[in-house]
């Protein structure tokens, strides 16, 4: 009988992050999955970050996860999305050679130590007084752990459709998952069932390129991890993508099919996510559009296919071909495989705390789709975390929760406890209230710290992100007080069709207006200090400069916000309250409290329906 | 676990006697930052932040203009040994709903927040004040507040005020929606809102909430009456008046001048607006100290009216002395300039916005129309129009308003959609407390019903 610490079941995105993190962290893990060349394996589009994703990523990498890394070495474009707006929306995104990410995350978990690979199908979660003991595999293993991480993606009792014709599997070719479902069911478990869609492939010869309309990738690239050399970035040779359209008559071909469409017919119940319709949704609950964008992305660089984004669809093949052959520049185009929807189990997640441990078994935790997200990023995030905490928790070193204040990440979760999603939770930017501080660019100086002390970020690393700390502090202070005279900086602010000024002022004041680089302030005093010419030196340093002093009210007024909140998130619960003895509180407030069992206040006053005054009775209560 | 106590960090005000004319009135004030409020509107011998606990201070409460709102007594008690079990202030001011309106304006300006109901006694039980018991008995009236007031809200609900709150609110969460829509979806094959219809947007919001901010004095008159002293020079026919109106003899009519010493308050309705009457002991002070107390009452109970009814004899005509010595305390449109006794003598109507005779009746009629129309303006508020008359839902409406001129200044200087969003999302919250509705999943929930989004 086989004996590890942490059994993660499933190695996709979420899978990865839980078994490289919790192994760093000294911890013996075993990730088991169907196919170890599946690892990290893109299902969906071929496609890493986006708006808020974006964000993600890049809080992934600051405690030390893996996917801005692997995103990196195997970006075949990269491009920053909303550069024209503020700092706080800018978001990368990458379009990712399938196979060599798949290639390159089997090596990142190959190559981590403490970390075994099984390769086999968890069939059944043993628990022992309310406490995981171990697993059941399909090949009949027994192996005995401290700690289950479930990440099983679509894999559970999944079921894809085309048509009116249903396949068992979680991904296309693939076995779906059985058994798990019906162990942790037994447990007490509720599970529900969620749905997502994926579009046809096609071949990347039968397009007619030419008359498309292009869409290349930023001219600088930039990488996601702040670990990701410069100097060979990007790895790979760049591609394009390209965009072509629908128009009436494809929305009739496509509404020809919709008597067999398992949605409609509702062979499907499952629940899709509203921000990712299939193109027969958009059709239906759009009708007044006249067409809809596709995108064509390149599934790699000696791949054949293309996959085409905006066309999910679980319509029958032959409906999704008809359609094909009457968009602009699909006309001769090869259907390598039609796409198709998939339904799988999911736990509403209510049912795990916010370290993504479930709060009915000890030592059990799920992450990623099966906690009702969509997005290989969402599932990344809690695949890190729930990693991370399970090893904390073997070592009985405390716990880990971001609040929403320090990450989407703690926005991601907070939101999956307390709102216990029905349809597949996508991250936005706007699902943060505190979006101005949540930035991309500061994601190292919210995060690394904790990346450091969990051992997942080097002390070289994080020297450095120190040494940058204390360089912001100074340079701050002395452009505060660095004044620039009106005859210095007059000729510049003209050339840039600015008010000039009449009388001398800081360089912090100058700076705020919007359309003055702090760079050019510098290159203009240059001469001024040694420590000026130091910051021109930095960029980074200079970058989080700028955005801090530009956006200073801004960014003030969240901080004073937050400051509020965390008031009310440091008012505990306890985690055995017992709310039927609230007599005065309304009933869907009991209700909720007792399901979501809050650790604070503040966490309870987000949980949807529970009222203000549900708030005031609980605190009140609390105090006896 | 953390300190209950630590949530407390605002600094409540309330009035703490019932509401409306009394001897006094109590305005109590708890919290940090109760002791540093007062005292910048507070004018005595000495700071009462040098005070100790429990003494009593006389002085002035001076408004920004350094003008006086009244003398009161002040009484200091610190932490831990007060009601709510922080520092605490109650102010004793004279009994004038108009008086103490001001102050907690004053207090609300200096960062003080209008305390909600029960907070009081809440904060009391949370900081050990009161023991269980009485602590359930408190979670019983916080929860049958919250029931009144959801009973409030549901009739509010059918209301106007709510109906046009929830309007704008869903305006504000159409604009937000399409910043974030940009945002969140900039990849997206959609039209994109122009910054122009956002701004025309956010200007319509708050040309409409300043609408309703104005009917709060409308409001407060339909809720809480109409203020109306009744002055005249001794033997005009003042008391015969009330008791004319009021049709009977509570105020002692007689032919002595300086005879109604005290005031005499009496209430009626016209057309379902109600008049709250103080009959003035006259302006004329005498040398008797009883009647040097009764003009001093006189004199405030012109300053608080929202309306003087200036009543002169027609044997006499226009006591233009008294006119002049009322201009001097309120001003000329609050007055209303009727002529008694015209059962006796004729008058030219030009100089009089009335003329009747308290003996016969006669424009009795044409009396209640002007006080009427003194009372509702020149503003035209029917039946259908949404009005404030709550001070909480003034405040978060003068709260929203505020949000709106922080996301104009973003547009005007030219900001992306984030930061416009900030003050967006506040100015919803705030709309939101008006209709007892808070969701921050309501822009995404519109995004997704109005637009087609998503590769």
């Amino acid at each position: 009988m086989k004996e590890i610490d942490i059994v993660v079941v499933g190695g996709g995105h979420a899978g990865i992050e839980a078994a490289i993190a919790a192994a760093k962290m000294d911890c013996s893990v075993g990730v088991v999955t169907m196919d170890k060349s599946a690892f990290g394996r893109l299902s969906c589009n071929p496609a890493i970050g986006g708006s808020a994703k974006g964000h993600l990523v890049h809080e992934i990498d600051a405690l030390g996860g893996v996917m801005g890394l692997i995103a990196d070495l195997t970006g075949i474009q990269f491009r920053t999305l909303n550069k024209s707006k503020g700092p706080a929306v800018w978001a990368g995104r990458s379009q990712n050679d399938r196979k060599i990410y798949s290639k390159i995350a089997s090596q990142f978990v190959e190559s981590t130590e403490n970390l075994e690979i099984i390769e086999d199908s968890v069939i059944e979660a043993i628990e022992e007084d309310k406490k995981i003991i171990g697993v059941r595999t399909a090949k009949g293993n027994y192996i005995k752990c401290k700690a289950l991480i479930v990440c099983s993606g679509t894999f559970l009792n999944g079921l894809m459709h085309t048509g009116l014709q249903a396949t068992a599997g979680g991904r296309f070719g693939e076995r779906p998952s059985i058994g798990l479902t019906e162990s942790l069911l037994k447990m007490g478990f509720e599970s529900g069932r969620l749905k997502t869609g994926t579009p046809p492939r096609l071949h990347k010869n039968s397009i007619n390129w030419s008359i498309l309309e292009e869409q290349p990738g930023d001219i600088p690239p930039l990488p996601f991890s702040r670990r990701t050399s410069k100097e060979n970035f990007p790895y790979l040779t760049q591609l394009s993508c390209y965009i072509t359209y629908t128009d009436k008559k494809v929305h009739g071909i496509l509404e020809k099919g919709f008597d067999h469409s398992p949605m409609y017919t509702g062979l499907i119940s499952g629940i899709g996510p509203r921000y990712c319709p299939s193109i027969e949704d958009k059709v239906k609950r759009f009708s007044d559009k006249e067409r809809h964008q596709l995108f064509l992305e390149p599934e790699g660089l000696d791949s054949d296919l293309i996959y085409l984004n905006g066309f999910a669809t679980s319509l029958p093949a032959e409906i999704q071909l008809e359609a094909l052959a009457n968009i602009k520049g699909l006309e001769e185009a090869k259907m390598v495989r039609p796409g198709y929807a998939v339904e799988y189990d999911y736990f509403p997640p209510y049912q795990v705390d916010l370290t993504l441990e479930t709060k009915l078994i000890e030592g059990l935790y799920f992450a990623g789709q099966v906690n009702g997200t969509s997005g290989y990023e969402e599932a990344a995030g809690q695949g890190l975390v729930a990693g991370i905490n399970a090893a904390l928790k073997i070592q009985k070193r405390g716990e880990f929760i971001l609040k929403r204040s320090e990450a989407y990440v703690g926005v991601l979760i907070d939101d999956l406890v307390g709102k216990s999603t029905n349809e597949p939770y996508r991250m936005f930017t706007s699902r943060a209230e505190h979006r101005l501080v949540l930035r991309q660019d500061n994601a190292d100086r919210r995060l690394m710290k904790y990346g450091f002390e969990f051992g997942l970020i080097s002390r070289d690393m994080f020297n450095e992100l120190a040494r940058r700390e204390i360089l912001i502090t100074k340079s701050k202070d002395l452009i505060s007080k660095s004044k620039i005279t009106p005859s210095q900086v007059n000729p510049y602010l003209e050339s840039i069709e600015t008010t000039p000024m009449d009388n001398a002022e800081t360089i912090e004041k100058i700076v705020r207006r919007p359309e003055v680089s702090l760079r050019d302030l510098l290159e203009i005093v240059k001469n001024g200090s040694e420590d000026l010419n130091q910051l021109l030196n930095d960029n980074r340093v200079l970058e989080q400069i700028e955005i801090e002093t530009k956006y200073s009210g801004y960014i003030q007024r969240q901080l004073d916000l937050i400051e509020k909140m965390n008031r009310l998130e440091d008012l505990l619960i306890p985690l055995n309250f017992n709310y039927s003895n609230l007599k005065s509180i309304s009933t869907e407030g009991r209700e909720k409290l007792s399901k979501v069992k809050p650790r604070s206040i503040a966490q309870a006053s987000r949980i949807s329906g529970v009222t203000p005054s549900d708030i005031s009775v609980l605190l009140v209560y609390l105090k006896s | 676990m953390k300190h209950l106590l630590s949530q407390n960090e605002d600094t409540i005000v309330a009035l703490a006697t019932p509401p409306g004319i009394g001897a006094i009135s109590i305005i109590r004030v708890s919290g940090p930052d109760s002791i540093a409020a007062v005292d910048k509107i507070f004018k005595g011998r000495k700071q009462i932040s040098s005070a100790s606990t429990h003494t009593i201070h006389y002085g002035n409460i001076i408004d920004d203009n350094d003008e006086l709102i009244d003398d009161v007594l002040v009484s200091v008690f610190r932490l831990p040994n007060s009601y709510t079990g922080e520092d605490s202030i109650e102010i004793s001011t004279h009994g004038s709903p108009l008086i103490v309106q001001k102050i907690i304006s004053l207090l609300v300006d200096n960062e003080v927040r209008l305390a909600e109901a029960g907070e009081f006694t809440k904060r009391a039980f949370l900081n050990g004040r009161i023991d269980l018991t009485q602590a359930e008995a408190v979670a019983d009236i916080i929860n049958s507040n919250t029931e009144a007031s959801l009973r409030g809200a549901r009739n509010q609900l059918d209301g106007l005020l709510s109906k046009k709150v929830d309007e704008l609110r869903e305006l504000l969460v159409n604009t937000s929606s399409l910043i974030e829509l940009e945002l969140d979806f900039a990849e997206e094959d959609i039209e994109f809102m122009s910054i122009k219809e956002i701004l025309a947007n956010v200007n319509r919001i708050e040309k409409e909430i300043d609408d309703l901010l104005a009917s709060y004095s409308f409001g407060r008159i339909i809720k809480d009456g109409v203020n109306v002293a009744l002055v005249g020079k001794p033997n005009v026919g003042k008391s015969s008046l009330l008791n004319y109106l009021l049709k009977e003899s509570r105020a002692i009519v007689s032919e002595i001048p300086g005879t109604t010493r005290d005031i005499i308050r009496e209430e009626l309705t016209i057309d379902g607006i109600l008049f709250r009457l103080f009959d003035t002991a006259g302006m004329r002070a005498g040398k008797d100290i009883i009647e040097i107390e009764g003009v001093n009452r006189s004199r405030e109970a012109v300053q608080n009216a929202d309306i003087v009814l200036f009543l002169n004899d027609a044997t006499v005509g226009l006591s233009e002395d008294l006119f002049s010595e009322l201009l001097g305390l309120t001003s000329a449109e609050r007055i209303l300039s009727v002529v008694n006794k015209i059962d006796l003598v004729e008058v030219e109507s030009e100089s009089f916005d009335a003329g009747i005779s308290a003996k016969t009746g006669e424009g009795i009629n044409i009396l209640f129309h002007k006080l009427k129309q003194k009372a509702i303006g020149t503003q035209n508020y029917s039946e259908k129009s949404a009005i404030v008359s709550n001070v909480r839902h003034y405040d978060s409406l003068r709260k929203a308003k505020t949000y709106l001129e922080g996301a104009r200044k973003s547009i005007e200087e030219k900001l992306t959609g984030e930061f416009i969003a900030v003050d967006l999302r506040n100015a919803e919250n705030a709309l939101g407390e008006v209709i007892g509705k808070v969701t921050s999943d309501d822009i995404l929930n519109n995004i997704f019903s109005k637009f087609c989004i998503g590769k």
